[in-house]
This record gives C-alpha cells, sequence and structure tokens, in this order.
C-alpha cells in the first residue's frame, strides 16, 4: 500500500488517480498508523516551504517520515514535498527542511537568465546523471511537466536527473530508499506515470 | 529547454462538448472523457475546460465530469467559466483541476485574484481577458465578449499579474474566428508589460499560424485554440511535427 500524506498542502486527486492508474492500492491518509504500515509513502505539496514544514511538525508527522526512512521504507517525494527532504530552504528566510538529503533549496531568481520566466511552468526535458531504477522506462530527454520558483542545488550525492532552464536544474534525486521529483509525475502523462509504476515495483 | 504548449480547449455545456467534432477512432464524439483522452494521447500538452453552464444543477454535472476526466487524464487540466468566487475555485480545485482560470469574475470583483493566490498559490490563478481593439485602443470586454469595461487592456492584465495571477491567455476578440493568425500586435503588448507565461489564443486557422506565433513571439509560452482542433482540420500531433521541423521546441513524447 502507498500513503499519500495529506498535510492540507496542496490537491491530492490526481495523485491519487495517477497512482490508482498504474495499478498501486493507494491511500491519503494524515493517520501515523496507516502511514507507518503503508509500504511506500509519497509526500506531496504545493505552496510554501516554511508553512509546510511547520504543518509537518505540528501535525508529528515530520517524526513520523523520519521514523519510517531510518526504518528503510521507500519515500517519494514530489514538487514541494521533495524540496522538503533537504537539510534548508532559503525560500523567504531559512527554513530547516527533513535531512534526508545533502543539499540546499534556493530561489530561480537571480540564478536564471533575465529572458526566462520565473515560475519556470511547462513540459521540460530530463537529462540523466545516474542510472536510476525510477527512470528505468523513461528516455533521456523525454519531457515532464514543472511547476516551481525555487529548486535543489548541492546535491550531486543524490541527483539523478536534471532539466535544462538556463542553468542545469535539479529535477529528480534518489539516495537509497529516498527519492524526489521536482516535477509533477502525476501530471506528465506517460512519462509521469511511468515514474510512478517504477517507483511503486519491487521490494 | 523548456517546450511551447499546445493546448485544446473545450466548451463543456450539459456534460458535453458543445460544437461538434469530428474524428475517427472517438465513439462518443461530445463525451469530455473520450475527447480529453484523444486529445491527450494525440499529445496536447495542457487541456481546458470551460463551463458553459448557467445553472446548479448543471454546474454540478460539469464538476463531476471534471472529476471523471482528471481521474484519467494525467495532464495540465485548467477549468474556466462561472469562476466568480473562492467557492468556485474550491470546487473545480477538488475534483481535479489544476489552475482556474478568471474573466468576468475578475471584472467584477478584482480582489479574487489576490485571494485566491494567496490561497492556492500564483501558479494556480490564470487572468484570461478577452480583448477588442476600440479607437485603436485595446480594451477588455466581458460577459464572453460581449461588454466593453472600458478599462485599457495591457494595464489590466499587468494589474492582474500584480495580484498574483500566475498565467495569461490573452483571447483577441478581434482575430478570434477570423482563421487568419494569432492577434500578434496584441500578445506582444501584452508579452512587453508581464513576466508571466503568456498563451495566445483566437485567430488559429491552420498550423502556419502556430509557427508564425512562435516564431514572431519567441517569448510567448502556447497557442491555445478549439475549433480546428475539434474539427480535425489540424492534428496536435501533426502540429508538433511541423513546429519541430521549424525549429520550434515542442514536447514530442
Amino acid at each position: 500500500m502507498v500513503a499519500i500524506i495529506d498535510y492540507d498542502v496542496g490537491n491530492l486527486f490526481s495523485l491519487h488517480s495517477s497512482l490508482k492508474m498504474v495499478g498501486a492500492d493507494a491511500v491519503v491518509t494524515s493517520d501515523k498508523d496507516v502511514i507507518s504500515s503503508a509500504d511506500r509513502i509519497i509526500l506531496p505539496g504545493v505552496g510554501a516551504f516554511g508553512d509546510a514544514a511547520l504543518k509537518l511538525r505540528e501535525t508529528g508527522l515530520y517524526e513520523v517520515i523520519l521514523n519510517e526512512a531510518s526504518r528503510g521504507k521507500k519515500i517519494m517525494g514530489i514538487c514541494l514535498g521533495m524540496q522538503l527532504l533537504f537539510k534548508k530552504s532559503f525560500e523567504y528566510g531559512e527554513h530547516c527542511g527533513l535531512g534526508l538529503l545533502e543539499g540546499q533549496v534556493v530561489s530561480m531568481h537571480g540564478r536564471l537568465p533575465e529572458s526566462l520566466k520565473i515560475p519556470h511552468i511547462g513540459w521540460n526535458g530530463l537529462h540523466f546523471s545516474k542510472k536510476s531504477d525510477l527512470l528505468k522506462y523513461v528516455k533521456e530527454n523525454d519531457c515532464v511537466y514543472f511547476v516551481h520558483s525555487f529548486y535543489a542545488e548541492n546535491c550531486e550525492d543524490s541527483l539523478v536527473a536534471t532539466t535544462d532552464y538556463g542553468r542545469e536544474i535539479t529535477a529528480m534525486v534518489e539516495k537509497d530508499n529516498i527519492s524526489g521529483c521536482q516535477f509533477h509525475p502525476e501530471k506528465s502523462g506517460l512519462v509521469g506515470l511511468s515514474i510512478l509504476k517504477a517507483f511503486c515495483e519491487g521490494g | 529547454m523548456i517546450t511551447k504548449r499546445i493546448i485544446p480547449c473545450l466548451d463543456v455545456k450539459n456534460g458535453r462538448v458543445v460544437k461538434g467534432v469530428n474524428f475517427e477512432g472517438i465513439s462518443d464524439v461530445s463525451s469530455p472523457v473520450e475527447l480529453a483522452k484523444y486529445y491527450s494521447e494525440s499529445g496536447a500538452d495542457e487541456l481546458v475546460f470551460y463551463d458553459i453552464t448557467a445553472s446548479f444543477e448543471e454546474r454540478k454535472l460539469f464538476t463531476d465530469i471534471l472529476r471523471e476526466v482528471a481521474s484519467e487524464i494525467f495532464i495540465p487540466l485548467t477549468v474556466g467559466g462561472g469562476i466568480n468566487t473562492i467557492e468556485d475555485f474550491d470546487r473545480v480545485l477538488k475534483c481535479g483541476a489544476d489552475k482556474v482560470s478568471v474573466n468576468s469574475g475578475a471584472i467584477k470583483n478584482p480582489s479574487l485574484i489576490s485571494e485566491a493566490a494567496k490561497k492556492y498559490g500564483n501558479q494556480c490563478v490564470v487572468i484570461s481577458a478577452d480583448v477588442k481593439r476600440v479607437d485603436g485602443v485595446f480594451r477588455v470586454f466581458s460577459k464572453g465578449g460581449r461588454e466593453n469595461t472600458g478599462m485599457e487592456a495591457v494595464s489590466w492584465i499587468k494589474r492582474c499579474v500584480d495580484m498574483g495571477a500566475g498565467e495569461v491567455v490573452v483571447n483577441s476578440i478581434d482575430t478570434d474566428g477570423v482563421k487568419k493568425g494569432f492577434d500578434i500586435e496584441m500578445l506582444s503588448a501584452v508579452l512587453d508589460a508581464v513576466d508571466v507565461p503568456v498563451i495566445a489564443s483566437g485567430g488559429a486557422g491552420g498550423i502556419n499560424d502556430f509557427v508564425e506565433l512562435f516564431e514572431k513571439l519567441p517569448s510567448i509560452d502556447a497557442g491555445l485554440a478549439a475549433s480546428i482542433f475539434h474539427f480535425g482540420e489540424v492534428t496536435i500531433q501533426g502540429l508538433k511535427d511541423e513546429l519541430y521541423k521549424n525549429g520550434i521546441n515542442v514536447r514530442l513524447n
């Protein structure tokens, strides 16, 4: 069973539907026991890093995620959920994330050529940095759907794919049982579904 | 590098797509789910569903349909039509919409944009403007293009972006339905004024109109059209192949 963590940030309808589409038994839940009994966890999220991190702490889900991570459970963060896996974010101040991955989250402002629009919205190609089972059905340069203004950097340790938006932008990370997509696999057509399928497969 | 988006727009009334559609291989040409699937499979980068119903009962039917589409189609979905309140945002977002497009609702109550952006994020709020030249000035029209609001269009759009709209759809009433190409002059004026994605609408008559759009306006993000796709005059795959041949970056997977 895949537990999609519900902590009141964003709309989980499509994510839930997309997991059902790839044959996964998925539940949207904030129940700690359900999350602990799941064999996989997805941490979604849209909105501001600081608010989301605070919500995870207030609800006690922060500890649940860390605990399950240390037990070796497969965890995937999506969009803001991926950013929360890192140690630190500089989105409007400085905030601590879950610290499951090395790296930090920074703004695109001032780091992109001026002609590029922020947020980075739309379909952009994936470029592989490292082999990952999550990308086993994906080809180099397949497009996925991004919507974000912040991105992870200094995460070479876990980086598996980047995208080109005036510079290399972290698109996907994976280290041991912890993975994340900056893009929305649930909105990325067949390519996105294949990544979710790969996440749900195997032991 | 980021690709240019091609977006078909579907008008839905009483749970059906209006304006006849004529494709082989689709058993039910006015089923929003069937059509959405067809477009998604043929390479559409996003879909816009426009609710043109009026009554409460019909509106409920629209959200039921939207939920059905969103449970089977996994590309971004934008919903427009009849969005006047935060509750309207909530209603369609819960059914799987990713973005909500506001038009007359924002003209009546501009703070709808800032409230929605605060609650759901800028990326969720699309300002859609129907624009027409009146005595040489771009004016915003409301109520489906029937009523001149008297507002100058570029400053209105800029104001909406400043309030939090994360994307702009510019529908030129002057070129809409004429099928002689997008309104390059109007779009250019908007692109100069805002730094969020801008989607061109109104005037597509064929593949060359899209080539012209992306060549003349390198910073335009997407082209939206309805009838040329519905009537099968242009297939999305055919359009994208041609754009690619012309050196325009599009998603082909």
